[in-house]
């Protein structure tokens, strides 16, 4: 072929010798043969289920359980059905993974500064927190938590009691829980009056420093409104909470609130593992930071905590985002472990029990990693956004 | 045009490994044979039913149910490979292949009959469910229960008898869910239960795992029946006869009273009954698609029911169980084989 006029050949050329003509029907065979392969896959799954006799479909989500749960945020009885058990896992996972994400951010941007002290032993410390946790695998940490944590705590009858309010024994901790009464909605709306207040002075304070350089003392004010106008309103109302204490009544303590120490120990475990590595990521983040933009700040006269939370976090928060999205992400799934102490979640109520109870696994297993997978995808929606609106934006 | 070929074998490979599901596959019993062993799920450490010793040699009623299915089929007991399976697992790794037989103190239940494409081949020891408390706790029977916390094995029927059984006495219960025996047992003894249940065989089991058995009392109650026996896929009539009676030929030769050491002499019995079970007589092991003498390849190698239960569980092992239901019907109890005719 001889290729010494392209002009030519332009109009000349043959569909299949046109590369976008080429390209586009190689990526419909792709596309066409990805859906086929989906389809047999779904269809053969079908198709030997069905010849092996083993019952497919939906149907059993609507059955009625029939077996305990410890724990649930929502009523749950084993008169209901298995659908519910699937709400009940998930929210106990969820629970799980927020205090987790909560305690884990906390201290680990307490420990990453921490290790970037200049005080030699606060520095230290924190350095020997993230080597050991950071190295341990977390499902010995987790069994470390719960069965240390267990063994050494006394039985019901010999509670830890203080003060006849607070129980502490092998079965959890057992606190007082509020009850609101009728009158208690005045003080739902207060709260709610005072998130909006405090939003408003925000905006006001910074508007007036923008225009003025006077600096309101937003956080003492927001303070005062957050706990001043619910407390106000809690005492004109007439106390409306009565106080549920816990009693022993037969084997354990009833009323009150709970935390058992499953849950306890997988928060712990999850929190302390994951800050070990968050705490690595805020280190990294803050020496991405030139060190001439503290110096500068100083010059400003800015005092090292107004630096440090003024013009080192934000700007470092640039680089940690996106490796703290993913210690989330493995956080949450990482909750997955609690079948191991008996933990309530997802994997346990559903992937564990329902599954046996039905035997309908290729549903069970679906609907489980479509929970993963969604809440994975939020947790990583959320965080782009966040991610893009601390962004650097160039004016 | 090359990568249009390679795409298109690609393909062809994707859809041949597709579709190789759905071709015919070999009878269970042609596999077992040309792999040379039979593959048998079990529990993961029970004493009594399943539990490897300290050279590693798998004992217990529910190996040695195995160890007869393989006798059957190569007159060798020892032809077994073991699969230790958590309650969880069981099902799944029956249903897909991974293992011939499931000979794992599981319960016959309609549901699982029914729905999971498995079929139920027997029973190879008859349960209830039970319950384990501390002596300190001073509760002697199950209806002082209520408001206890319990530690459960996850995916057994014990899960749902213990909620049916607090829901019909109006009693409240708190269920704390392990994954294997283990833990279960590790919950019970740091205190985070006050009752371990289980069936009852089970029980005993899990007791002489603790560091002081003593310590510990099995209530006078059963809350269930829990007929345990081994379990093989849906599908295959001929697999599903060779499991179910090797089973059968076992309580027949106790009945019959053929027993592990007699059972050569017994070749010469005149009793036709006999003749059939040792395959002097008659073509039992043709129509089962085994050799003739597999019923005394059974016997030989791994011994006559009552000789198997006496060995594992039976009066002066360490669960030290009676026979109770699980003697002959002959002698009292519900254990009965349909006749080898």
């Amino acid at each position: 072929m001889n290729d010494t006029n392209p002009q030519f050949e332009q109009t000349r050329r043959k569909p299949w010798n046109d590369p976008r003509v080429r390209a586009l029907v190689f990526q419909a065979i792709a596309i066409a043969g990805v859906f086929w392969a989906g389809w047999a896959l779904i269809d053969n799954t079908l198709a030997n289920m069905e010849s092996r006799g083993i019952s497919t479909g939906f149907g059993f989500l609507d059955q009625s359980a029939g077996f305990g749960i410890i724990m649930s945020l929502i009523p749950y009885d084993a008169t209901m059905s298995y659908g519910r058990t699937f709400w009940v896992g998930l929210l106990n996972t969820l629970l799980v993974s927020v205090m987790g994400i909560v305690a884990a951010t906390i201290l680990g941007f307490i420990i990453g500064v921490a290790r970037l002290s200049s005080n030699w032993l606060v520095a230290k410390l924190a350095l020997v927190y993230v080597e050991i946790f950071r190295n341990i695998p977390l499902l010995l940490q987790i069994f470390f938590w719960y069965f240390a944590v267990l063994r050494n705590l006394p039985s019901p009858r010999q509670s830890v009691d203080v003060g006849g309010l607070l129980f502490l024994n092998n079965r959890g901790l057992y606190l007082p829980e509020p009850v609101a009464q009728p009158g208690f909605a005045w003080v739902t709306a207060a709260i709610v009056i005072a998130i909006a207040a405090v939003v408003g002075i925000r905006v006001m304070a910074k508007r007036r420093q923008m225009a003025t350089g006077k600096i309101f003392p937003t956080v003492k004010v927001s303070a005062a409104v957050l706990i001043g106008l619910p407390l106000v309103t809690y005492l004109l109302a007439g106390g409306p909470i009565v106080w549920e204490i816990p009693e022993l009544k037969g084997f354990n303590f009833g009323g009150g609130m709970t935390l058992i120490p499953e849950l306890a120990a997988l928060w712990f475990a999850l929190s302390i593992y994951t800050a070990s590595f968050i705490a690595e990521i805020v280190r990294s983040g803050i020496l991405a930071v030139s060190k001439g933009q503290t110096e500068a700040a100083q010059a400003l006269g800015l005092r090292s905590g107004m630096t440090l939370r003024l013009v080192v976090i934000p700007q470092a928060m640039r680089v940690i985002i996106p490796p703290l999205t993913s210690q989330y992400l493995n956080l949450m799934k990482n909750s997955s472990l609690a079948t191991a102490i008996g933990y309530p979640d997802l994997v346990s109520v559903f992937m564990g029990t329902t599954l046996n109870q039905t035997g309908q696994a290729v549903e069970v297993v679906a609907m489980t990693m479509g929970v993963y997978l969604t809440l994975s995808l939020l947790i990583s929606l959320l965080m782009n956004i966040y991610n893009r609106a601390v962004a650097l934006k160039e004016r | 045009m090359k990568k249009l070929i390679s795409l298109a074998a690609g393909t062809a490979t994707l859809v041949g490994t597709l579709m190789a599901g759905n071709a015919m596959a070999a009878t269970t019993l042609e596999t077992v044979q040309e792999r040379g062993h039979v593959q048998c799920g079990v529990t993961n450490g029970l004493p009594g039913f399943s539990q490897p010793d300290e050279k590693g040699n798998w004992t217990g009623i529910d190996v040695d149910t195995c160890r007869a299915v393989a006798a059957a089929v190569f007159g060798d007991g020892g032809k077994v490979q073991f699969t230790p399976l958590t309650a969880k697992e069981r099902f799944t790794a029956l249903q897909s292949g991974e293992i011939d037989v499931l000979s794992r103190n599981t319960t016959w239940t309609l549901t699982r009959d029914a729905s999971l494409g498995l079929n139920f081949t027997g029973t190879n020891y008859y349960d209830g469910q039970g319950f384990l408390v501390r002596k300190e706790i001073g509760v002697s029977d199950a209806t002082e229960l209520d408001g206890a916390t319990f530690c459960i094995q996850s995916g057994t029927t014990t899960e749902l008898n213990l909620a049916d059984y607090f829901r019909a006495n109006d009693m409240d219960f708190k269920p704390l869910v392990f994954d294997t025996s283990e833990q279960t047992v590790q919950g019970f003894a740091s205190g985070r239960c006050d009752v371990l249940t289980s069936d009852r065989s089970q029980l005993a089991a899990l007791r002489s795992k603790l560091s002081d058995p003593s310590s510990a009392v099995i209530l006078p109650n059963t809350i269930s029946k829990e007929p345990l026996g081994p379990v093989v896929r849906q599908g295959d009539d001929q697999w599903f006869n060779i499991v179910k009676w090797s089973l059968f030929a076992q309580i027949n030769a106790e009945e019959l009273g053929v027993t592990s050491e007699n059972v050569d002499k017994m070749k010469d019995s005149d009793n036709p009954n006999i003749q059939r079970l040792l395959g002097t007589d008659g073509d039992m092991g043709d129509k089962l698609g085994l050799p003739a003498d597999f019923g005394h390849a059974i016997v030989k190698e791994v011994g006559n029911y009552g000789e198997m239960y006496n060995r594992n569980v039976g009066p002066g092992t360490p669960l030290d169980l009676e026979r109770g239901l699980n003697a002959l019907w002959t002698e009292g109890g519900i254990m009965y084989a349909p006749p080898l005719r």
